[in-house]
């Protein structure tokens, strides 16, 4: 039989790829590969258009503010409106650190100098002269029961979500959105947004099945499922974090 | 090439050999006899690399330098010959040449990199023809006389008329005594300095090198001194004065014991760039390496992009013999680091028994998602050349999963945090003859060296 395509879309890779984004598309590769699908991945790069509705899955890492000033004019002009329309039609999209404030309204930077966004979703991020870095060790609810994320954050710009927005989840150990609320990330559709580097799926398996089924659910209509893999190494790993960090 | 250089090439890279196993560095030797049986060994050599040879001189700051360009060289795709031991003598030069030939006597990098020594350079530019050349600074030794400085930055001069025909000299705008050897006839400059005033000081309370006007003898008036008597100054006798750079960083930022952050102008274009090395004297030596990039025509991705990789404690090696086994260790930090230990690791022909140590203390770096930036897939490509892979350190559990990620079998991985008991394992499974590698982060690297102290071995054969 042949194996079911998974297509994987990577946004920004030159300018996007902050401490080790990369892993979640070494992830989502292997991954795919040891649940029995094919994998193809597309780097999508400045300037280039692209309807965002033909991918399966989208990663979106972090930027360093430069880099990311960089890229929000071609944002803004070039590939938000499409991706805000398949974000809606329920493409499974994992944005962290910088690519998270990206789907927001707004950042706006500790001088009070606005950079819109398009506002994909009702979230906005406010910049500051402190930094929130460290092992963060977060709750989440998002996998029919209570199961915990592991990562390390890395970000002096605050995040928030406006009313009728679901966090990823609530922060056990570290700082998260913005260190007040104690809430990180978001949910919406098949959408996660976090803060969280690590990378976030080596050490959280489950995170990344979740965006690959859901990824799956919405190109074949449920007929494909992927099982159980053995992830001793990685939850070994996850397990470690929530020991030395998380109590 | 004829016989004669041939034979010289074959004596010279069998002594590079011979002198490493016999634990000599063997950094000079090779090249002492090599240049006896032919004298013109180095030119031959020199004038192979396509892309040319570019030469770093000047009292503080040479090696430094080098290893930043030799940074942006890699980030460009090109692969250097450099006498990266600091060898920079024209024994020692000859020698990295040496090196980097094959026993043909070819020449495969795409460029040549060579730190000289400052009284060496009318030699080695004879030879070598350099399309261009880094001067940092002139500095006195607090013992040496103010004559001595004089022959020093004649001994350059001379070294940089002898460039390749129409070769740029990047030369320190803020140091009067490097700027100065612009106004000779046969040197085309490009110069370099620091235009944030911001940073510097407007009182010099120390002895500076260059008080006096290097014209007319009167002091310079110095509106702003940067490092020691580096500064913008200018002659109210007759007014000779510091030269415009073309190459010049405007906003030093964020600085902190960890390196700063510069803004970097060139002809080119700009770029800001994060130093991961501290210290104002490492702006000047990224500013140093920058222009000599420009002036070799790199492209300034690369330039920003190596200095971004530069760091102090860059590809430390040493081997150390334990019960009967040898063990190889090298510092690991960040990814352009271990990339090249992994290529190390895998030219060498045995198979491949490997501690990975990880830890995330502050001077390893708390995050280790660089572990993801890493390209341990080169590794796993060849995992039938691999033994075992043990993972040890503070994160050995990331290691791992990161390596089970990379392709590698989960069967050759294990998981050992305790350093002692890694090595234990280590020592044991390897067969007579093999090398046992260790590839530890910073401060898991001194841990393991207290180990191996304690364990009554010390003695190391080479290390760099």
């Amino acid at each position: 039989m042949e194996r079911p395509r998974i297509h994987i879309g990577w946004l920004y890779p030159e300018y996007m790829n902050l401490y080790g984004d990369r892993g979640n598309i070494i992830v989502f590769e292997q991954r795919s590969r040891w649940h029995g699908l094919d994998p193809v991945v597309t780097q999508i790069r400045l300037g280039e258009t692209s309807d965002f509705r033909q991918f399966d899955l989208l990663m979106m890492g972090g930027g360093q503010d430069r880099e990311q000033s960089l890229i929000a004019e071609d944002f803004m002009k070039v590939k938000g409106a499409s991706l805000g329309e398949a974000i809606h039609d329920g493409l499974a999209v994992l944005a962290v650190c910088g690519g998270y404030q990206m789907l927001g309204r707004h950042f706006k930077t500790y001088t009070g100098e606005m950079i819109r966004f398009t506002g994909i979703l009702d979230l906005w991020t406010e910049g500051s002269q402190d930094r929130l870095i460290g092992n963060c060790v977060i709750e989440s609810d998002l996998f029919g029961e209570t199961r915990t994320l592991v990562g390390f954050e890395n970000h002096s710009g605050k995040t928030y979500l406006g009313k009728g927005l679901r966090p990823l989840g609530r922060v056990l150990k570290g700082n998260g959105n913005n260190g007040v609320d104690k809430l990180e990330g978001v949910v919406f559709k098949n959408t996660i947004g976090t803060y969280l580097h690590g990378s976030i799926l080596p050490k959280n398996p489950h995170l990344a099945d979740w965006l690959i089924q859901r990824a799956l659910d919405r190109r074949y209509n449920g007929d494909v499922k992927i099982g159980t893999l053995n992830d001793e190494v990685e939850e070994r790993a996850h397990q470690a974090i929530i020991v030395r960090f998380g109590q | 090439m004829n016989l004669r250089s041939l034979l010289a090439v074959w004596m010279g890279k069998g002594l590079v050999t011979a002198t490493r196993v016999a634990g000599r560095g063997g950094t000079t030797l090779p090249g002492v006899v090599a240049r006896k049986l032919a004298p013109d060994l180095l030119r031959h050599l020199a004038a192979q690399p396509k892309e040319g040879v570019i030469a770093v001189t000047g009292t503080n700051g040479k090696t430094t330098t080098a290893k930043m360009l030799s940074s942006i060289y890699e980030a460009a795709g090109h692969r250097v010959a450099h006498n990266r031991a600091g060898a920079n003598l024209i024994t020692g030069v000859t020698t990295a040449f040496l090196q980097a030939a094959n026993w043909g006597g070819r020449v495969g990098e795409s460029a040549g990199l060579m730190e000289i020594d400052e009284a060496t350079m009318p030699q080695a530019c004879k030879e070598i023809r350099p399309r261009a050349a880094v001067v940092t600074n002139f500095f006195r030794d607090q013992l040496d006389r103010y004559g001595e400085l004089e022959h020093t930055v004649n001994f350059v001069g001379r070294g940089l008329e002898h460039l390749a025909k129409g070769g740029l000299a990047a030369l320190n705008a803020d140091d009067p005594n490097c700027a100065r050897l612009g106004e000779r006839g046969a040197i085309r400059p490009l110069y370099y300095g620091i235009e944030d005033e911001s940073v510097g000081v407007a009182e010099l309370n120390q002895t500076a090198d260059a008080k006096l006007c290097i014209r007319c003898g009167n002091p310079y008036e110095y509106g702003v001194f940067y490092y020691a008597h580096l500064g913008k100054y200018r002659c109210p006798n007759c007014g000779h004065e510091r030269p415009k750079p073309a190459v010049y960083v405007d906003r030093v930022a964020d600085v902190d014991a960890r390196g700063s952050t510069i803004h970097v102008v060139t002809p080119k274009g700009d770029f800001e760039v994060r130093l991961q090395i501290p210290g104002l004297y490492n702006v000047y030596n990224a500013l140093a390496a920058a222009a000599g990039a420009i002036a070799m025509d790199l492209p300034l991705e690369a330039v920003k992009a190596g200095l971004e990789l530069t760091t102090s404690q860059f590809g430390r090696m040493e081997m150390i013999r334990m019960n009967e086994r040898d063990v190889f260790m090298a510092l690991v930090k960040n990814p352009a680091g271990f990339n090249s230990v992994i290529q190390t690791v895998m030219q060498a022909g045995a198979r491949k028994n490997i501690i990975i140590a990880i830890n995330d203390l502050y001077a390893d770096g708390t995050d280790v998602s660089w572990l993801w930036d890493v390209d341990f897939e080169a590794l796993a490509s060849h995992q039938d050349e691999i033994n075992f892979v043990i993972c040890s350190g503070l994160r050995a559990e990331d290691m791992a999963v990161r390596l089970k990620y990379a392709g590698l079998p989960t069967a050759k991985l294990s998981v050992q945090k305790d350093l002692a008991s890694a090595l234990g394992e280590g020592l044991r499974y390897i067969q007579p003859g093999d090398l046992l590698y260790i590839l530890p982060t910073y401060t898991a690297m001194l841990q393991m060296r207290e180990i191996i102290q304690k364990q009554g071995f010390t003695k190391k054969f080479w290390e760099v």
